[in-house]
C-alpha cells in the first residue's frame, strides 16, 4: 500500500509518535519481569545474573496458591454475574426504546470513572452499617460494580449490528422463544459473552482498591502482594508472581479481543453486501 | 366482497402504531394458488400488513382468516406461513444447509431424510454446489435463494415475500422475477409479495392490491388496474396517465358524451362508474393510446392538432410531449418506433394527435 491514495501514504511522525507512545506505556511494566529474573533480591543495575530462582519460591508459598485461588473465585464468579447483567443491560438499551436512554448509559458507565476509592468506602459504609462481615463475598459485590460497565460496553456493539429480523425470521421458521434464544440469539452473542467474561475476569483478578476495603481475611492475590510489599526479601518474588499475572492479563485480553473481532464488522457487512 | 372460499381473509382490519393509523378498514381475500401482490408508495402500509399476516403485528381491530381459522392470538410461529424477508436474515452463524434446515428440527426427520430436502432446495434454488458455503459470504441473489429455500422446505400454505428484489441490481432483479413466477408455478402454493415496483408487481402477479395511506384503492388483475383504474391516484400510479378535465354532457345506454378541455366532445363507454349529466369529471388517456401524425389522419375517431414539445428517443420506442390549447400539461405520447420512418422528427413543429372512444377511461374524481 506504500504507493496508494494520500490517506493511505505513510506518515512518519505519526508513526514515530506511535513507537514513542508505545515505549512510555510498557517500558516501565517491562522492568518487571526482567528484575524477576535476577539473582540479586536488590532491584538495581547493574543485572548480576540469571535465574528461576524467585519463580520457584513462589511456587513453595501456601498463601500464594491461598490468595490465587481467592481471586479466581471472585473472578469467575464477577465475570459471570456481571456478563450476565451486561447482556440483558445492552440488550435493554440497544432494543428498546428507554426513556432518557443516554443519561441512563452514562449512569451505568460511570463507575469506569469513579474514582475506587469513593465507591470502595461508600460500600465499606453500606455493608458495615447492614451488619454484613466483610469476606469474598462482599469483594465480588464491589468488583461487580467495577465490572458491569465493561460488560455491557463489550456487548453494545454486538447487539447493535445484531439484526433483529434473524429472531423474526427463526420465529416464522417456527421455533418458540426459547428455541430462537439458544439457535440464533446466544451464538451470534456468544463472542461478546466470551471476551466480556474474559476481560471482566481480568479486571476482577487485577482489581486492588475494591479488595482493600471489602475483604476480610480472606486475601485476593493483589491483596497479597501489597501485604509483602513490606519485606525486602520476598520483593523479588512479588516481581516474579507480578510478571505471571502481567502475562496472563495480556493473554485473556488480546484473547477477548480477537474473539470479538467480528462485532461490528460482521453487521456492516451483511447491510451493505448484495 | 365476502367470499367463502377465499384462503386469506382480510375482514375490516385495523393498526394502530399510537396515534397514527397505518391500515385503515382493510377488507380482501386472496385466493388459494395466486401470486397476489400488495403495492404501493413507500409508507403506504403494505408491510404492516404483511407483518401482520406472518403474526408479527397484532392486528388493533378485525381479524384475519387463513384457510378458515381465525389468526388473532396465534403466534408466528404457529401460522401455515413462511416469508422471506427484505433483507433476507439469513442466519450469520449458519452454512448454507444449516440455513435451509433450520425450520425441520420440529419434524425430527432422520438425518438422511433431511438431507435429501435439503438437497432437493438447493437444486430448486439452482445452487447445489453451495451447501457448505457460509451464508453470509453470498451475493445478495444467493441469499434470497437461500430465503426462499430455507421457507419453502417447510411446505407452507402461504409464503409472504417483503421487497425480496429490492437489493438487486436491475439485470438480476429481472432475472429473478422470472425464476420467482416460474417457482411460484411450479410449488403452487399462495404468494403474498409485498413491493413498491409497479413493474414488477404487473410482470409477476395474477391480482394486485394498490394501497395508499392505509387504504386499498383497488385490488384487480395487472390488466384491469392499468386498462380500468378506479380513481386517478391508481391510475398515476400504475404507469403513465394523461389527465383532462372534462363535464358529462349526456348519458345514453352504455356510452356518454363528454365534453373534454382542450379535446372538445367525445363519446366514452360510461363503463362502470355510473355517470350522470352534469357530473365533473377526469378523462385519463394512456400515451400509448394516441396516435402521432404530421398530417390529420383521415380515419380516426377523435383528432387534435398540436405543438410537439419534446421527444424522447428510447430504443424500442418513444415519448412524445405535444402541447394542445386549452390543456395546462403537455399531453405525453408514446409510439412504437417499428413504422418511426413515418414519424414526426424534431421540435416546435404542428402535430396531429388522434385516438378512439376505447381509449378513454372516465374517472368519477377530479
Amino acid at each position: 500500500m506504500s504507493s496508494g491514495s494520500y490517506i493511505k501514504r505513510p506518515n512518519r511522525p505519526l508513526q514515530f509518535y506511535a513507537i514513542l507512545f508505545l515505549i512510555v506505556l510498557y517500558v516501565p511494566v517491562l522492568f518487571l519481569p526482567l528484575f524477576s529474573f535476577n539473582d540479586s533480591i536488590y532491584v538495581r543495575f547493574p543485572l548480576t545474573g540469571f535465574t528461576f530462582q524467585w519463580y520457584i519460591e513462589l511456587l513453595d508459598r501456601d498463601q500464594v496458591w491461598a490468595s490465587l485461588m481467592n481471586s479466581i473465585k471472585v473472578g469467575v464468579t464477577t465475570s459471570i454475574i456481571a456478563t450476565s447483567f451486561g447482556v440483558l443491560a445492552a440488550k435493554a438499551i440497544t432494543r428498546y426504546r428507554i426513556p432518557g436512554r443516554g443519561p441512563v448509559v452514562g449512569f451505568i458507565m460511570l463507575p469506569l470513572v469513579v474514582p475506587g476509592i469513593i465507591f470502595g468506602v461508600a460500600l465499606l459504609v453500606l455493608i458495615s452499617r447492614l451488619g454484613i462481615p466483610l469476606s469474598l463475598y462482599t469483594v465480588t459485590v464491589g468488583h461487580i460494580i467495577v465490572c458491569l460497565p465493561f460488560a455491557i460496553a463489550t456487548m453494545i456493539p454486538r447487539f447493535e449490528g445484531f439484526n433483529k429480523s434473524v429472531e423474526e425470521a427463526s420465529a416464522d421458521l417456527g421455533e418458540n422463544a426459547w428455541w430462537t434464544f439458544w439457535r440464533v440469539t446466544f451464538p451470534m452473542m456468544f463472542p461478546g459473552i466470551l471476551a466480556s467474561l474474559l476481560l471482566t475476569f481480568t479486571v476482577s483478578f487485577d482489581e486492588f482498591i475494591m479488595a482493600f476495603f471489602l475483604s476480610g481475611t480472606d486475601a485476593t492475590l493483589p491483596m497479597y502482594i501489597w501485604g509483602q510489599l513490606r519485606f525486602p526479601q520476598a520483593f523479588p518474588s512479588i516481581l516474579a508472581l507480578a510478571s505471571v499475572i502481567l502475562l496472563v492479563s495480556f493473554i485473556l485480553v488480546f484473547l477477548g479481543q480477537w474473539i470479538n473481532r467480528g462485532a461490528q464488522s460482521d453487521s456492516i457487512e451483511s447491510n451493505t453486501k448484495t | 366482497m365476502t367470499q367463502d372460499n377465499a384462503f386469506i381473509s382480510f375482514r375490516n382490519v385495523n393498526k394502530y402504531f399510537g396515534k397514527f393509523q397505518a391500515i385503515n378498514d382493510i377488507s380482501m381475500d386472496i385466493e388459494h394458488g395466486e401470486f397476489f401482490s400488495l403495492l404501493g408508495p413507500s409508507g403506504c402500509g403494505k408491510t404492516t400488513l404483511l407483518r401482520m399476516l406472518a403474526g408479527f403485528e397484532s392486528v388493533s381491530s378485525g381479524e384475519i382468516y387463513i384457510d378458515g381459522q381465525p389468526m388473532s392470538g396465534v403466534p408466528p410461529h404457529h401460522r401455515p406461513i413462511n416469508m422471506v424477508f427484505q433483507n433476507y436474515a439469513i442466519f450469520p452463524h449458519l452454512n448454507v444447509r444449516d440455513n435451509i434446515a433450520y425450520g425441520l428440527r420440529k419434524q425430527k426427520l432422520p438425518r438422511a431424510k433431511r438431507n435429501d430436502m435439503v438437497d432437493e432446495m438447493l437444486e430448486l434454488i439452482k445452487l447445489p454446489e453451495y451447501g457448505d458455503h457460509k451464508a453470509t459470504q453470498l451475493s445478495g441473489g444467493q441469499r434470497q435463494r437461500i430465503a426462499l429455500a430455507r421457507a419453502l422446505i417447510l411446505k407452507p400454505k402461504v409464503l409472504l415475500l417483503d421487497e425480496p428484489l429490492g437489493a438487486l441490481d436491475k439485470q438480476l432483479r429481472e432475472q429473478m422475477q422470472l425464476e420467482l413466477r416460474a417457482l411460484q408455478k411450479t410449488v403452487g402454493i399462495t404468494f403474498v409479495f409485498v413491493t413498491h415496483d409497479q413493474e414488477e408487481a404487473l410482470t409477476l402477479s395474477d391480482r394486485i392490491a394498490v394501497m395508499s395511506a392505509g387504504r386499498d384503492l383497488q385490488i384487480d388483475s395487472p390488466t384491469g388496474l392499468y386498462e380500468n383504474p378506479v380513481n386517478r391516484e391508481v391510475a398515476s400510479f400504475i404507469g403513465t396517465m394523461n389527465f383532462f378535465d372534462a363535464t358529462v354532457t349526456s348519458v345514453k345506454g352504455d356510452t356518454a358524451m363528454i365534453k373534454v378541455d382542450g379535446l372538445g366532445e367525445v363519446s366514452a363507454p360510461a363503463r362502470t362508474v355510473p355517470l350522470l349529466a352534469g357530473n365533473t369529471v377526469s378523462v385519463a388517456i394512456r400515451p400509448e393510446k394516441f396516435s402521432l401524425t404530421d398530417e390529420k389522419p383521415d380515419n380516426a375517431q377523435f383528432t387534435i392538432n398540436g405543438q410537439l414539445n419534446n421527444a424522447a428517443y428510447l430504443g424500442e420506442r418513444s415519448h412524445y410531449y405535444v402541447s394542445i390549447e386549452g390543456v395546462s400539461q403537455p399531453v405525453a405520447v408514446s409510439a412504437q418506433n417499428r413504422d418511426r420512418a413515418t414519424k414526426v422528427e424534431g421540435q416546435n413543429r404542428p402535430v396531429w394527435l388522434s385516438w378512439d372512444s376505447a381509449a378513454i377511461v372516465v374517472l368519477k374524481d377530479v
